[in-house]
């Protein structure tokens, strides 16, 4: 099986302020394959995450330095479009975030905005996502129903349902299911085993035993370092790094 | 000991129902001096009667609510969109520093004293309406004529006055907007003013809704800036140009030399303006209430 | 390869695209600019107008033939000694009121209804009070046209503020202090008079300052309940003149320009500090609560 390299991650360094909170990252993602990174709170997983789709812009005081390449073009050149960026590197956040309006206004919201104006074209849109993120069944007799009324669970599908409405090609999700119980928490995993086909999948998770399930690669964070990428069997069965075994078989974290 | 507390106990919730007791009071007294004549004259014949002549027992105050209602109407079309967008530039746009500049400046036009502004519509926007405006009026109408005196005058003083109150209660409402919203929406590639006015602004719909209500509040009830400007003339208004009296600036003007029957027609004109700050107020609350934060 | 990278690169399209984008980022602007040239047109052109006009003997002189000529001095005293006697009529209720509110009381029906008054209240435009300290105090009490019927009329005027102000600040007392307190066997009150209220002195400070901004400022209400005498007030029980009820009278009569500008200038200077002082307090117990939070 080919694998091919999605995004390419150069010795990315962070700052907040005086405080380094990336340190000489390097890692290749592999398309439609699932990354999982992992590792202590506060080693820069999530940090990390929002670098790839430069959500950390938004914070005052950050500082990057290197390169993370999308295909090939690095994501931080000035000439990068930032909305084309986060359309094609969708994400997911911890706590599900539907905006306050009825589940169709939440999936039909990115394809309104990048301009699809086509009422049939948006219903199929928000069908297919729906469907997608295996939410259709649920909400379809409740499409004009206001989104916070939905279940946890359900609301975390409909925000994996939103991204999907803009076709991305990877998909960022930051602590998906920590918030969920769970049998919300096995659909969203049941879900990506589906979604991989279609997308590069990079999850940060606490759980992991949901690496092991989930992922087909694995990186280990401490301190703000990669300390070892290897295929997800390869970490959990024979790490090569001490820390990475300490941490895996939870003697500290 | 514990009777002692009591007592304290006793103290503090007595002057905790001052206010409220104010409140009552205060509509007691006005209703209590204004709706016998309202009653004697009639109800519909005051709000509907189009002459106001207190000297020859003529009560009619359509006049006054219709001049209380357009300089309001044109406060609220200067006054909403600049202060929404005020808002909106606060909370979201501008960078610390400019907001830590900028929001002294709102707190003190807070500050200035009615009779302040009044004072300046009087001495700069009257004069400026008589020499700029005017000209432009005739040219489509040769029949136009202002003293300065006017409607427009007062909509644009009553536009700065309730600039205040529709910035801070917009900009704390859209600043309770949950940081989640903001950032689903920008991951999903929406640019800064997609964002701003597609998810951000609707989420603060209700806080914006209650600010307008109260701004207008300000501007039904405001009466020195108004009595200064607007030339109070008891006609009811053909353009934007005309003078007007309005509620509050008629009783004011008119309190001081009022033979005993005319008080009383002030206070029937009090009850009214009342009754619309009432129910501008209930709104307000209304609002913030249902469509609630969260 | 080539042709999936240029997918996130700016293409020409749209670099220029959405003008609509660009008109409301324009307007927003505008109108940030516009309110803040108002701000600034309006005190300075009061200020240019009238600091010309002001010297020592504005302040000390007596005003004679009806303003026209002379200084503010009966004002200022008239302004002075009726925002003091609102205040010290209003600072005990208002900070009684709000200690009720914050640390008494429960939410039962009556108090949503103490509550839902004093929002009302706050509401009310000031002719309204007007109207209400003239029958009330003026007329039923008998008081007169008075420093009295004034300073009672803007008690009620600026309670709201005071009882807003304060609750706000107590609210900021972290609840570990009660605790610490009430642990070392301190009754509710002693608590509330040795701990709380300290520490939240500089809140109820900044509603006072306010408070007397309003009363200052207030006009309307004020010349139906306090009169517009020009006299030197002597009791609480004569009428007297405020400076922004001096201001309205030269304003509509057109007695002085000069006077008029002076005046005005005096006023606004004077709520100017008041707003600098409510700020530099209110930035001191918001920095607290930073820091404690």
């Amino acid at each position: 099986m080919m694998n091919r390299t999605k995004i390419k991650v150069n010795d990315l360094n962070l700052f907040y302020g005086d405080f380094q909170a990336l340190i000489d990252i390097n890692l290749d993602i592999m398309e439609n394959k699932v990354t999982a990174l992992i590792g202590p709170s506060g080693c820069g997983k999530s940090t990390f995450i929002r670098t790839l789709n430069r959500m950390n812009d938004l914070i005052d005081n950050v500082k990057i330095k290197g390169e993370i390449l999308l295909d090939g073009a690095d994501i931080y050149d000035d000439k990068c479009d930032l909305i084309q960026l986060r359309k094609s590197v969708g994400m997911v956040f911890q706590k599900p975030n539907p905006f306050p309006k009825t589940v169709y206004e939440n999936v039909a919201y990115g394809p309104k905005i990048h301009g699809v104006k086509s009422k049939t074209a948006l219903d199929e849109i928000v069908e297919k996502s729906l469907r997608g993120a295996a939410l259709w069944d649920e909400v379809k007799d409740r499409l004009d129903k206001p989104a916070l009324g939905l279940s946890g669970g359900q609301q975390q599908r409909l925000c994996i349902a939103r991204c999907l409405a803009v076709e991305p090609d990877v998909l960022l999700m930051d602590e998906p299911t920590s918030a969920l119980d769970p049998i919300s928490t096995l659909k969203i995993e049941d879900l990506l085993e589906e979604l991989k086909k279609k997308y590069t999948i990079v999850i940060v998770t606490h759980n992991m035993q949901q690496a092991g399930r989930v992922s087909d690669f694995t990186s280990f964070f401490l301190n703000g370092e990669i300390i070892e990428t290897d295929l997800t069997d390869n970490i959990f069965s024979k790490p090569r790094d001490k820390r990475t075994e300490d941490y895996i078989t939870g003697r500290f974290g | 000991m514990k009777k002692y507390e009591k007592a304290i106990e006793m103290i503090l919730f007595i002057s905790a129902t001052i206010a409220t007791l104010s409140v009552f009071l205060i509509t007691f007294f006005i209703f209590k001096e204004g709706l016998p004549i309202l009653l004697e004259y009639g109800i519909l014949n005051f709000v509907f009667g189009a002459n106001w002549a207190p000297t020859n027992g003529s009560y009619g105050a359509l006049p006054m609510i219709i001049g209380s209602v357009s300089v309001t109407v044109g406060a609220l079309i200067i006054g909403v969109p600049m202060g929404i967008a005020c808002a909106i530039f606060l909370a979201e746009i501008a960078p610390t520093p400019l907001v830590k500049l900028f929001k002294p400046a709102v707190e003190l036009l807070a500050g200035i004293p009615s009779v302040v502004y009044g004072f300046f519509g009087l001495s700069v926007i009257v004069p400026m309406i008589r020499t700029y405006i005017l000209p432009i009026a005739q040219k489509f109408n040769s029949d136009a004529f202002t003293t300065g005196y006017s409607i427009l005058g007062g909509a644009i003083i009553l536009a700065v006055m309730i600039l205040p109150t529709i910035i801070n209660i917009s900009e704390n409402s859209i600043r309770a907007v949950p940081n989640e919203y903001k950032q689903g929406s920008l991951a999903l590639g929406a640019s800064q003013f997609d964002t701003i006015s597609k998810v951000i602004v609707p989420a603060a719909k209700s806080g914006i809704i209650t600010s307008v209500v109260l701004g207008m509040g300000r501007a039904v009830g405001e009466t020195m800036a108004v009595i200064l400007i607007t030339g109070n003339m008891p006609k009811i208004p053909g353009s934007p140009l005309d003078s007007v009296a309005t509620m509050t600036g008629t009783i004011a003007m008119e309190m001081g030399y009022a033979s005993p029957m005319h008080q009383r027609a002030l206070f029937a004109t009090g009850i009214i303006l009342f009754v619309f700050i009432m129910l501008l107020n209930v709104t307000a609350t209304f609002t913030t209430r249902k469509l609630g934060r969260g | 390869m080539e042709m999936q990278a240029s997918k996130i690169m700016i293409s020409n399209k749209k670099i220029n695209l959405n003008i609509k984008e660009k008109v409301s980022y324009f307007a927003i602007y505008l109108a940030a600019i516009l309110t803040l040239v108002a701000l600034i047109s309006i005190i300075g052109y009061v200020l240019m107008n009238g600091v010309k006009h002001i010297d020592f003997n504005f302040f000390i002189q007596e005003p004679s033939s009806m303003g026209r000529k002379g200084g503010i001095f009966s004002i200022i005293v008239g302004t002075i000694y009726l925002t003091l006697v609102s205040i010290a009529i209003a600072t005990p209720i208002g900070v009684a009121a709000a200690i009720y509110l914050t640390e008494y009381a429960k939410e039962t029906k009556l108090v949503k209804i103490i509550r839902f008054g004093t929002e009302t209240l706050a509401g009310i435009p000031s002719i309204i009070f007007g109207l209400f300290g003239f029958v009330f105090f003026v007329i039923l009490l008998g008081f007169r046209w008075s420093i009295l019927s004034g300073g009672l009329t803007l008690a009620i005027m600026i309670l709201p503020t005071l009882i807003r102000t304060t609750e706000e600040s107590l609210k900021t007392v972290p609840q570990s202090f009660r605790e610490g307190s009430l642990a070392l066997g301190a009754t509710k009150w002693q608590t509330i008079i040795k701990v709380v209220l300290p520490s939240s002195i500089s809140g109820i400070l900044t509603g006072l300052i306010l408070g007397i901004g309003r009363a200052v400022g207030e006009t309307a209400a004020v010349m139906l309940t306090a009169g517009s005498s020009l006299g030197l007030p002597m009791s609480i029980m004569d009428p007297t003149r405020t400076m922004s009820v001096h201001l309205y009278i030269l304003a509509s009569e057109g007695l002085s320009k000069e006077k008029t500008f002076a005046t005005a200038t005096v006023l606004i200077i004077f709520v100017v500090l008041i707003n600098f002082s409510a700020n530099i307090l209110a930035n001191k117990y918001m920095k607290r609560t930073k820091i404690e939070a």
